[in-house]
């Protein structure tokens, strides 16, 4: 557990690292991200190890979100000029994405002679 | 009296209230998701969201205060993020399989909540800061709050941004998705992923396993994916 929790902050770590050193785009966790998924794949046997640990820790992700979300607080007051806007800019522009990924998936896959792979609902 | 407001004025200033706290807020959300038949719109984040700001709101607490507690549980998204390299493993050999639709409606999906987040938002008057916290909202919060700080947006505010768009997207997903006949739940649940995270990602599993897999993989794909665009996207724009 102590392990698999220092293998998931290892990553992190020298993902930070490459981010600030290269001033990469990416947030540092998400390098981390990409060369564990690259060691998992390379190296299969170490997958069932860390498996434990990683999904006991995004089985409580929603969790984690709470701190940052609560920082809502500091814009309370903003909220009777942006409040509307943002609203206004988040349900369209979720419809949208969820509707033209959606679409795209399926014209690509029918176009490339695939059949779905559920008729039903 | 007077020892209850020694006690208080000791404690609400020590992070062990607000760590103790947030995660009471979220038991009682996740009670409360349970207690609901987990509907999509009873969310445990939500929840907790406004139980927390409430509680600050009426003790006049600052968020500053609350954060140096909240902390030791924020600082966990860092290596929860790289735990997201698990899921995109085990699922590889069905990512391959459908690498091609699943490109297209990454770019499509992506772009799409970028773009049309960002205009709607310009086109009510959003400005500055505040515009630029919306641009990664489709994407799971611990890589938000990188993009959102990386581009000059508001972390905190982004990451509002995002736990409210993942309550949109597993809303509206299934009514959407049959209205507009999309019936392979490898596309419904990529999209959902790609369009609403987490939160729409754990709405993907509640209809179809399948469903479930393809959202984790869209939202993997879609941090890495924001997190390369957001920043030309801004250049090219702001």
């Amino acid at each position: 557990m102590i392990l698999h929790f220092g293998i998931l902050l290892g990553f992190q770590l020298v993902g930070e690292i490459l981010a600030r050193s290269f001033s990469l785009p990416l947030p540092g966790p998400v390098i981390g991200m990409v060369l564990l998924a690259i060691l998992l794949l390379t190296r299969p046997r170490v997958g069932p190890a860390i498996e434990k640990t990683a999904s006991g820790l995004l089985s409580h992700l929603s969790l984690l979100f709470v701190p940052a979300g609560v920082g809502i607080v500091q814009y309370l007051d903003q909220m009777s000029t942006i409040g509307l806007p943002l609203a206004a800019a988040l349900v369209g522009s979720t419809v949208l994405s969820i509707a033209a990924g959606a679409l795209t998936f399926k014209f690509v896959n029918q176009a490339r002679g695939y059949k779905d792979e559920r008729q039903n609902d | 009296m007077t020892e209850i407001l020694d006690i208080w004025s000791y404690l609400s200033t020590s992070p062990l209230l607000w760590l103790t706290l947030t995660l009471l807020a979220y038991l009682i959300g996740l009670g409360a998701f349970n207690l609901s038949g987990n509907r999509p719109f009873v969310n445990p984040v939500l929840i907790s969201m406004i139980l927390l700001s409430t509680l600050l709101v009426t003790t006049k607490t600052s968020y500053t205060t609350y954060f140096e507690g909240a902390q030791f549980v924020h600082f966990l998204l860092g290596p929860a993020t790289v735990a997201l390299a698990v899921p995109l493993w085990k699922n590889w050999q069905r990512i391959k399989k459908s690498a091609l639709p699943m490109l297209a409606a990454l770019v499509v999906g992506g772009l799409v909540a970028m773009v049309s987040a960002t205009a709607i938002g310009y086109a009510c008057g959003l400005r500055g800061e505040v515009l630029l916290s919306l641009v990664p909202k489709a994407v799971t919060s611990p890589v938000a709050i990188g993009v959102s700080e990386t581009i000059g947006g508001l972390s905190t505010l982004t990451v509002a941004l995002v736990l409210i768009t993942g309550v949109i997207g597993a809303v509206v997903t299934t009514p959407l998705l049959n209205l507009i006949g999309v019936r392979d739940y490898r596309a419904r649940g990529f999209a959902t992923g790609v369009a609403a995270h987490g939160i729409g990602t754990a709405r993907a599993f509640q209809v179809d396993g399948t469903a479930g897999a393809f959202a984790g993989i869209g939202m993997v794909l879609n941090a890495i994916f924001t997190s390369l665009i957001a920043p030309i996207f801004v250049q090219l724009f702001f």
